[in-house]
């Protein structure tokens, strides 16, 4: 029992990535009607970028306030050249100007950053906490609490900016209906340029956890790919639906390779979260929490 | 019908004056062909017409939301106040105190009533204080916005979200308001609710409106001044209550008529004749 509650608090900490970059998708879907694909070359960006400025010398602070700084700019960049162009144009079209997006971001993170595998150190513990280890027997993490921490802290503060400052409220505003939006004077670009800089920043955070478990590496926009499983589970336009959806799939995952691997050969967790969100499509396609459409309007 | 009191300024005829509008959908769909019209300050204009008239495309044309459809205006120009606005975007057109209440109402179906109502307030950055006085203001016209603040709006009746509509547009704190189809879909007792609080607004709040309406008759009743399009073309304007009981306008486009309703044929006759009139 000791070792599945291990097995399982490992796989909601993947979870929590999972989490950040459906998010990321979630906001910039529901404010725009773009699935930017490029949202896992974000985290690799934001990393990568945070690490290059620290190895040039940047104190902590310093290299977090300029990675998001060019986060910012990526967003604003992307807005202005590759959506701005396109706007009223299919959506299948701006989907695939975002893979294009992708391999350019990830070219352009190597190109600036190089492609070696870099170490990440934020300067948590990654031990067992040992109080935990008495009371309960089982192997927690100091660093585990400290994303949950801040998975936590991040979900609060958007979860506030959103229900009410005013720039959250237009955000939304523009999620539901764009054409009104404009008629009442809310500019949607620098709207656009909003969501894509908070995604951006969600996309940091993430990319800073997440590197400083496994390293800051090009893997990290494979593994970012898991959160289309938690959208699928989510619902494309709901922030809890990827909340739960990517906790879901993470500790899931996990508990499957750890229980069933063994029947199948192992290394199931790459495609079991592909299986268990298809079959949860057929059950339910508008996802856990997909925004109920209002029919009346 | 003179309700309003207010002096008006040396050239009241330039407030809001469209110049000659051309407006082409797809690089191709003609629609308005050369529309003129002005709205005096302080008055309230309705812009009549049939299905597809262009009534809506003439309010867009104005307001610059054309082009998230689209639709380009090609010939022409809009002023306001005496000087151009047709370049703007729909944020600084807001901010000049133009602002467009679309047909369909489109509220944010998420956001509640009073959320609603808080968007419309977002070119003005108000202060807290100055946004309660707003919400007040809008509350004191639409009490039953008030009781239903906290409702989601999308399930709120027709007739609220065209209340909700109206009062996110006053916000805004607009001089002119471009109204389009408030009465649609909408039960007759409340289309009288809703024509007479705008008249309200008219003449309390000093806003002018540009009114685009299929049903001529009541609003003939509220405006001041009406004009008559008919395949992206003005047929007739004037003093409302003389279109009002000009027998044609009675005949085609209310209805009615001393010799009963004529025949679809008449119609045909009639229509052709008005066009090459004009
Ligand atoms: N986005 C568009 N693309 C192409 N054609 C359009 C577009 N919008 C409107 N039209 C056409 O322009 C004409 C005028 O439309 P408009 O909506 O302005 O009419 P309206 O007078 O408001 O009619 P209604 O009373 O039905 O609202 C119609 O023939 C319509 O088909
Ligand atoms: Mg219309």
């Amino acid at each position: 029992m000791q070792f599945f509650f291990e097995v399982l608090i490992g796989g909601l900490l993947s979870g929590v990535m999972y989490s950040f970059v459906a998010l990321g998708f979630v906001m910039i879907y529901k404010a725009s009607g773009v699935f930017n694909f490029a949202q896992g070359a974000m985290v690799f960006f934001a990393a990568l970028t945070f690490v290059g400025f620290q190895e040039m010398g940047a104190p902590f602070w310093l290299a977090l306030i300029l990675a998001f700084g060019a986060m910012v700019l990526l967003g604003i960049a992307t807005e202005r050249i590759v959506l701005r162009p396109l706007v009223n144009q299919p959506h299948i079209t701006l989907f695939m100007a975002t893979i294009g997006l992708t391999f350019f971001v990830e070219g352009l993170a190597q190109g600036i950053w190089g492609s070696t595998v870099r170490g990440l150190d934020l300067g948590i513990q990654d031990e067992p906490i040992e109080w935990i280890m008495d009371k309960a027997g089982i192997l927690v993490s100091s660093f585990d609490l400290f994303a949950a921490g801040v998975a936590a802290a991040l979900v609060t503060l958007l979860a506030l900016f959103f229900q009410y400052t005013r720039v959250g409220r237009a955000l939304r505003a523009v999620a539901d209906d764009h054409q009104a939006a404009l008629s009442i004077g809310i500019p949607l670009q620098n709207i656009w340029r909003i969501v894509w800089a908070v995604a951006g920043f969600v996309a940091l955070v993430a990319g800073l956890l997440w590197g400083a478990r496994n390293g800051v590496q090009f893997a990290l926009t494979f593994t970012a790919l898991k959160a289309l499983p938690v959208l699928i589970l989510g619902g494309f336009t709901s922030v809890p639906g990827a909340i739960v959806g990517g906790l879901i799939i993470g500790s899931t995952e996990k508990l499957a390779e750890v229980y069933l691997g063994g029947y199948v050969g192992g290394g199931i967790d790459s495609w079991f979260p592909y299986v268990m969100a298809l079959a949860f499509l057929l059950i339910r396609p508008e996802g856990l929490f997909g925004e109920k459409h209002i029919d009346r309007v | 019908m003179n309700t309003t009191t207010q002096a008006t300024p040396a050239a009241p005829e330039n407030y809001l004056s469209i110049n000659n509008i051309e407006v082409i959908y797809d690089h191709v769909i003609l629609v308005l062909k050369g529309v003129s019209l002005t709205v005096p300050k302080g008055k309230i204009v309705a812009l009549l017409g049939a299905n597809g008239a262009g009534k809506s495309t003439t309010l867009k044309a104005i307001s610059n939301l054309l082009h998230a459809e689209r639709g380009d205006v090609t010939k022409g120009s809009v002023e306001f106040k005496g000087t151009r606005v047709d370049q703007l975007t729909p944020n600084e057109l807001v901010k000049r105190g133009v602002i467009q209440v679309m047909e369909g109402r489109h509220c944010f179906a998420h956001l509640s009533i009073e959320e609603n109502l808080l968007t419309g307030a977002y070119t003005r950055g108000n202060s807290r204080a100055e946004l309660k006085q707003n919400l007040e203001m809008v509350y004191h016209y639409f009490p039953r916005l008030k009781t239903r603040r906290t409702s989601q709006a999308g399930y709120t009746s027709g007739g609220e979200q065209q209340m909700c509509a109206i009062g996110r547009a006053l916000m805004a704190k607009p001089e002119m308001i471009l109204l389009d189809e408030p009465s649609m879909g909408l039960a007759p007792q409340i289309v009288e609710e809703i024509f007479e609080i705008v008249k309200d607004l008219n003449s309390r709040e000093n806003v002018s409106f540009l009114l685009a309406e299929q049903n001529t008759m009541v609003a003939l009743r509220y405006a001041d001044l009406g004009y008559i399009l008919e395949n992206g073309r003005v047929v007739m304007e004037g003093d409302a209550k003389e279109l009002a009981s000009n027998e044609d306008v009675k005949e085609f486009y209310l209805g009615l008529s001393s010799a009963g309703r004529k025949s679809f044929k008449d119609v045909k006759h009639y229509r052709r004749r008005k066009r090459w009139l004009s």
